[in-house]
């Protein structure tokens, strides 16, 4: 016998359902009046320093049909690579947003500022990119992502670095389609599938 | 600053299998390949705060939200209630508690929600809070009904409320269901059955808790979460001064 470890273990997670936006988004599904807006409608404020961006895309599931479904969250710093709650942040930067396929077409919109490169442990340094949690029907345990730039230097980044099959890290890099304008398509199966992330 | 800290790595074999074939819609919904596995970065170790300042005073009462107090949703009163801790134990103070169910007939309000079970027009179905100095977090609601779903061709839903919880950082981020103690059709539901391990399974069950019950008013359902903990760090990111 040995003393036990006395640590517990995560909740197990379950699928968000088909309705998660009433619980997470509730005016954009329909509920209205319960709160005054609902949370995480943009990541910046007028005002937040840097280059305003606007990412679109779709998630396609294992048949090649945009999901109409599924909810994002993603995450970033702010210009300058910094986090809100950590010092010096951009008070305009939330960095946090939610957003979902379009009910009729299955496209997402992120409207946000490019982050900088985020600075690790042991002098590490990330490329700028933005974190994306995916949840849905049929997704039993939320996915996470990263969105980088194809007009950022993304080759030293240590996560891109880990990815052995090289022509898979293109699954992670969104590509500028026009001034401010990027295209970041999600695929949760198959052919081209999204290196989805663990950590 | 132990928020600063590396996140213990999932322990992915508590949480469901992905891809599991009694549940339809995982089948087109689960990677193929492995995950990238890799220590936790700041991406991972920071993460949204939202203050108590953003909630309005029903925000946590599913009863009477959705009018604002004009008029009480059917069904059976119930408090649900408990604290969001980590791995080390540790509460999970001042983070975003999220809920959302169908009504007492196991309806949702939801434009894809063609059940003929009847809309309630005194209940939207949503609430949040955000946990105090100890992590707890209370809601008073209705008790869900359980639900038919396009699955199989005989698939009922128990009896569940959606969980969404923050926690401190977006590594932590965490959706889940909470399911009710004694409910046969929690062993009949194949979105349950993804988690494999039982005892796992069984942790999602919130008990009858008949002390924090109130007589000639509400049932008490207890039920606590547990999200991703920190790892104890002697030797990098030592505190300030040390
Ligand atoms: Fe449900």
């Amino acid at each position: 016998m040995t003393q036990p470890l006395d640590i517990l273990v995560e909740t197990p997670s379950q699928t968000a359902g088909p309705y998660v936006h009433i619980g997470c988004i509730p005016t954009f599904a329909g509920v209205e009046g319960v709160y005054p807006e609902d949370l995480g409608l943009s990541p910046i404020e007028d005002g937040a320093k840097g280059e305003v961006i606007t990412i679109v895309g779709s998630i396609y599931d294992g048949t090649g049909w945009a999901m109409r479904d599924a909810m994002f969250e993603s995450w970033q710093a702010d210009a300058a690579g910094v986090y809100q709650g950590q010092d010096g942040a951009d008070p305009k930067v939330s960095g946090f947003c939610r957003f979902a396929a379009d009910k009729d077409t299955g496209e997402y919109t992120l409207r946000t500022i490019k982050p900088g490169a985020v600075k690790g442990r042991n002098g590490q340094v990330f490329a700028p990119h933005i974190s994306i949690w995916i949840v849905a029907r049929g997704i039993n345990i939320g996915l996470n992502t990263r969105i980088y730039f194809d007009d950022e230097d993304n080759s030293a980044d240590p996560l891109l670095a880990r990815i052995e099959q090289r022509p898979r890290v293109d699954t992670l890099i969104a590509k500028k389609t026009g001034d401010g304008t990027y295209r970041f398509d999600i695929r949760l199966q198959g052919e081209g599938e999204t290196v989805f992330l663990d950590l | 600053m132990t928020d600063t800290a590396a996140l213990m790595p999932r322990r992915r074999e508590v949480h469901p299998d992905p891809y599991y074939t009694d549940y339809k819609t995982s089948i087109t919904r689960s990677p193929y390949l492995p995950l990238l596995s890799m220590e936790s970065t700041p991406s991972e170790e920071t993460g949204p705060r939202f203050g108590h300042n953003m909630l309005g005073a029903l925000d946590n009462n599913l009863i009477s939200n959705y009018t604002q107090g004009k008029a009480l949703a059917v069904g059976e009163r119930i408090r649900v209630h408990g604290r969001v801790l980590d791995e080390m134990g540790r509460p999970v103070p001042h983070t975003l508690v999220e809920i959302w169910q169908a009504n007492a007939g196991g309806r949702y309000r939801h434009i894809k929600d063609t059940y003929f079970a009847p809309l309630d027009p005194n209940f939207g179905g949503c609430g949040r809070t955000i946990t105090d100095e100890n992590g707890y977090y209370e809601f008073m609601t209705i008790r869900p009904g359980a639900y038919p779903w396009p699955n199989r061709a005989n698939d009922w839903r128990p009896m569940h409320i959606h969980f969404s919880i923050f926690g401190h950082a977006f590594g932590q981020r965490l959706i889940s269901q909470m399911y009710f103690q004694g409910d046969p059709l929690i062993d009949l539901c194949p979105i349950a059955a993804t988690v494999r391990d039982r005892s796992q399974l069984d942790r999602l069950v919130a008990p009858l808790d008949m002390q924090n019950s109130r007589g000639m008013d509400y049932l008490a359902y207890k039920f606590d979460i547990v999200l991703r903990g920190r790892r104890q760090t002697m030797f990098e990111n030592k505190p300030e001064g040390m």
